[in-house]
């Protein structure tokens, strides 16, 4: 078993903060097929579509048949740890300063030999492993072989824990606490161990229910935070950005309208102002501290959290400006995410179909509620993905957009 | 069927020369190639316009290739090959000069391997290896060959129960031999127990186990029999050679080379057998591969390499002289001359020009090459025997 992660003590301020290092990240164009499955927490490998033959490492032809068809299928991952060593040197810095680091070679069941980071729990070879790959920090896709079964403690790896952004130990700002699904996401990461969740709220004098209880929690602390409001947004960061280890971005302004059925731009320029402009303010005041402080420790800062939509992808008229102003969010935090990269800071982007919230209300179901979308952010940062679909709606807007965008388009236009 | 091959003749191969190894190099690895040329022309007593034939083998030669170094040289041969395959260097250089210069395309050809060694190279000649290098290994903790070789010995240990001592048993021995070679980088006697003592670098190997790169050249001369002799010049006979790429590629993680697959053809065509063998320069940048070298061209089966090492005695007076150089554990490991080491090593002892670590009564050597761990396994393997001249 892995030993159980404690609360890191107090840091020492006399001492200077490690700066951030990152594994080597230089990728060709065909291993990137590894890096876009596991940017969504999957494994595939190329998988030959004449002969069949699942290949690895990525090629520009099948090594068998030499076909240059080689679609990316997801894999299961079994395999047998055929050898394994514990490095104590390596010749890059990251590395240099987290030995002994530990690699397995493993043979997967379908048939391709894997060199793999090798979790703490699985004994030496022979051995059976489930090989998954995930985004290191650098942000690229690495293959990790983990132990065949669960085992006690196993997300506290210290190898694993290098590559995804569990809450446990770490402190958040959650944009907007005072919605349903804000305060879902507190509540979430307060039970997933995080030590404090600083919940932004930017008009103090509407209660919402819930709320009191939610402050009632003795992580869950209250803060003025408009995201609109560029002076408050830099206040806040001046007080607390040095400690966020993780921003969850919930702030949302959402109007259930096209172009057509409402006059004026006002509507649109509060969706802009709060979900792209708060978006472009919140980043440019808390992004500098999270970056610096990517290396920090056990408890380093590690995630960006955006509550997009799936209405990013592609425009959903009868939310038409809504939707304008996700895309225009996305385009921003794929910016956002190319600025943190460097530091290994991750941003995840989070794609919701419809929440069950008064804004969706005429929106027929399946609805995502709050608490299923808060999990669904909580479980990203534990895995270390950066792009996530949850729920059905999301789910069936991704596969139809990624198998054709344009019959997508006219589909949802009805 | 496969045709027959052509014996290689009165191809002899002279000259070997060494541009002494050093760690570190402020030069570049162009340097050290007309280092080496230099002594080729000044042993054989040939102008530069005599050689109409270069091979040349480094990986610190960028952005230049051979044929820049044509002009950086003022050479103008009619004959140039370029052969950047680390460990199978020498063996490969050694069979495409010897076709060439069978057929007339060239009449003295230079083969030479150098390269340089600045502070950061071996980091950077890693991070840029191949392309499986940089997408399915570095990123993993960026061991370079050290993790590669881990694995392999670790899975060859635990199957064919070799154990550390075994390993340092060949340390030792090549040690000693390099205690007698000028050249060598490594000066200092080395006892079992240091070797067991060493600090571990990627479990299973620790530092003795682990080559140390470095800068040098190392080059010899492919020509005729009659211009060598018509030159004074010592020489040896080219009797057999073998190259195989890629071989067993369906085999999980590597047992066994290339070797495996050509070594009858390779003792057909040099007329001898591995019992004819006087003393073998294996490729040794790990221990386990000169292991594996044993097994595969011979000596003994599959997974008897441990006992073959117990049995035996691998030092100059020993019973199976092995790596006389002090081998690459011993020498350093100057890139592409890491290839080559093996190939000067061999000419020497069959010229009578190994000094202190003179085998004696040596007729026939064997030189044998591993290159290119590209992903998780050498891919070229090459061997060639060379017999004293009549």
């Amino acid at each position: 078993m892995s030993a159980p992660l404690t609360r890191p003590r107090r840091k020492n301020p006399v001492l200077a903060t490690r700066m951030p290092t990152l594994p080597p990240g230089g990728r060709s164009r065909a291993a990137l097929g590894l890096t876009a499955a596991a940017a969504e927490g999957r494994f595939a490998l190329q998988t030959c579509a004449e002969c069949g033959t699942v290949q690895y490492p990525p090629r520009e032809a099948c090594h068998r048949c030499l076909s240059v068809r080689l679609p990316w299928r997801t894999q299961d991952g079994a395999g047998q740890l055929l050898a394994h060593t514990q490095l104590h040197h390596s010749n890059d810095l990251f590395f240099r300063e987290r030995l002994p680091w530990r690699l397995g070679m493993v043979r997967l069941d379908a048939g391709a030999t894997v060199v793999a980071h090798l979790h703490g729990d699985v004994p030496g070879a022979p051995a059976r492993v489930r090989v998954g790959a995930m985004l290191d920090r650098a942000g690229q896709a690495v293959l990790v072989a983990m132990p065949d079964k669960e085992t006690p403690n196993m997300s506290d790896d210290r190898q694993l824990r290098e590559m995804t952004c569990d809450p446990r130990f770490r402190k958040a700002l959650v944009t907007d606490g005072k919605t349903a699904l804000g305060q879902a996401v507190a509540r979430a990461l307060v039970q997933a161990g995080a030590d404090i969740v600083w919940v932004g709220q930017a008009e103090p004098w509407k209660k919402l229910p819930g709320f009191d209880e939610l402050l009632a929690l003795p992580q869950v602390t209250a803060v003025a935070l408009d995201v609109t409001d560029s002076r408050s947004v830099t206040e806040l960061a001046g007080e607390i950005g040095g400690k966020v280890d993780i921003v969850v971005n919930t702030a949302e302004y959402h109007r259930a309208t096209g172009i057509g059925a409402r006059v004026g731009v006002e509507t649109a320029r509060s969706e802009m102002d709060v979900n792209y402009f708060g978006l472009l303010r919140l980043a440019q005041a808390f992004g500098p501290a999270l970056r610096a402080r990517a290396a920090d420790g056990q408890s380093s800062a590690c995630a960006w959290v955006n509550l997009l939509s799936i209405f990013a992808l592609a425009n959903f008229p009868a939310h038409g400006t809504f939707s304008a102003s996700k895309a225009a969010a996305l385009s921003l935090s794929q910016c956002l995410r190319a600025e943190m990269r460097p530091q290994g800071v991750r941003v995840v982007n989070v794609f919701p179909g419809p929440i069950d919230d008064e804004w969706n209300q005429l929106l027929p179901p399946p609805k995502l509620a709050p608490a299923t979308l808060a999990g669904a952010v909580v479980k990203a940062l534990r895995d270390g993905v950066e792009d996530v679909y949850p729920g059905d709606v999301a789910q069936e807007w991704l596969e139809r957009w990624r198998d054709n965008p344009k019959a997508l388009e006219r589909e949802i236009a009805g | 069927m496969t045709r027959r091959r052509l014996g290689y003749d009165d191809v002899v191969v002279a000259a070997p020369v060494t541009v002494p190894y050093v760690r570190y190099s402020i030069r570049a690895a162009h340097w050290f190639v007309a280092r080496a040329l230099a002594g080729l022309l000044q042993r054989a007593g040939l102008p530069k316009e005599a050689v109409d034939g270069v091979c040349v083998s480094s990986f610190t030669l960028a952005p230049d290739s051979a044929i820049g170094l044509m002009q950086h040289l003022g050479l103008s041969p009619r004959w140039l090959d370029w052969l950047p395959v680390g460990g199978a260097s020498g063996v490969l250089a050694l069979r495409r000069a010897a076709r060439a210069v069978q057929c007339g395309d060239a009449d003295v050809v230079a083969c030479i391997a150098a390269d340089t060694n600045h502070v950061d190279s071996f980091r950077l000649t890693l991070s840029n290896f191949s392309m499986f290098a940089r997408d399915a290994v570095y990123p993993y903790g960026a061991g370079g060959p050290n993790a590669s070789f881990a694995f392999l010995t670790d899975h060859y240990m635990r199957t064919y129960g070799a154990t550390r001592a075994d390993f340092g048993k060949l340390c030792v021995a090549q040690r000693d031999s390099a205690l007698r070679n000028p050249v060598a980088l490594f000066r200092k006697p080395l006892t079992l127990d240091e070797y067991l003592d060493a600090r571990p670098i990627a479990d299973p190997l620790h530092l003795f186990d682990c080559v140390m790169p470095c800068a040098g050249a190392d080059a010899f001369l492919v020509l005729h029999r009659d211009r060598a002799e018509a030159l004074g010049l010592p020489h040896a006979r080219l009797l057999g050679t073998i190259e195989r790429h890629n071989a067993f590629a369906d085999d999980p993680i590597q047992v066994r080379g290339g070797w495996v697959a050509d070594r009858d053809d390779l003792y057909a065509q040099a007329g001898v057998g591995p019992a004819d063998v006087d003393l073998m320069q294996a490729y040794d940048d790990y221990p386990v591969i000169t292991l594996m070298q044993i097994e595969d061209l011979g000596f003994c089966a599959k997974g008897d390499g441990p006992a073959f090492v117990r049995g035996h005695r691998f030092t100059t007076d020993g019973d199976f002289p092995l790596n006389t150089s002090g081998g690459q554990l011993s020498v350093g490991q100057a890139g592409c001359a890491g290839g080559y080491l093996g190939v000067v090593e061999t000419i020497r002892q069959l010229t009578d020009d190994a000094g202190a670590r003179q085998v004696p009564h040596a007729r026939v050597g064997l030189v044998s090459g591993f290159g290119m761990i590209n992903f998780d396994r050498g891919l070229a393997t090459g061997a060639a025997l060379l017999g004293r001249a009549a």
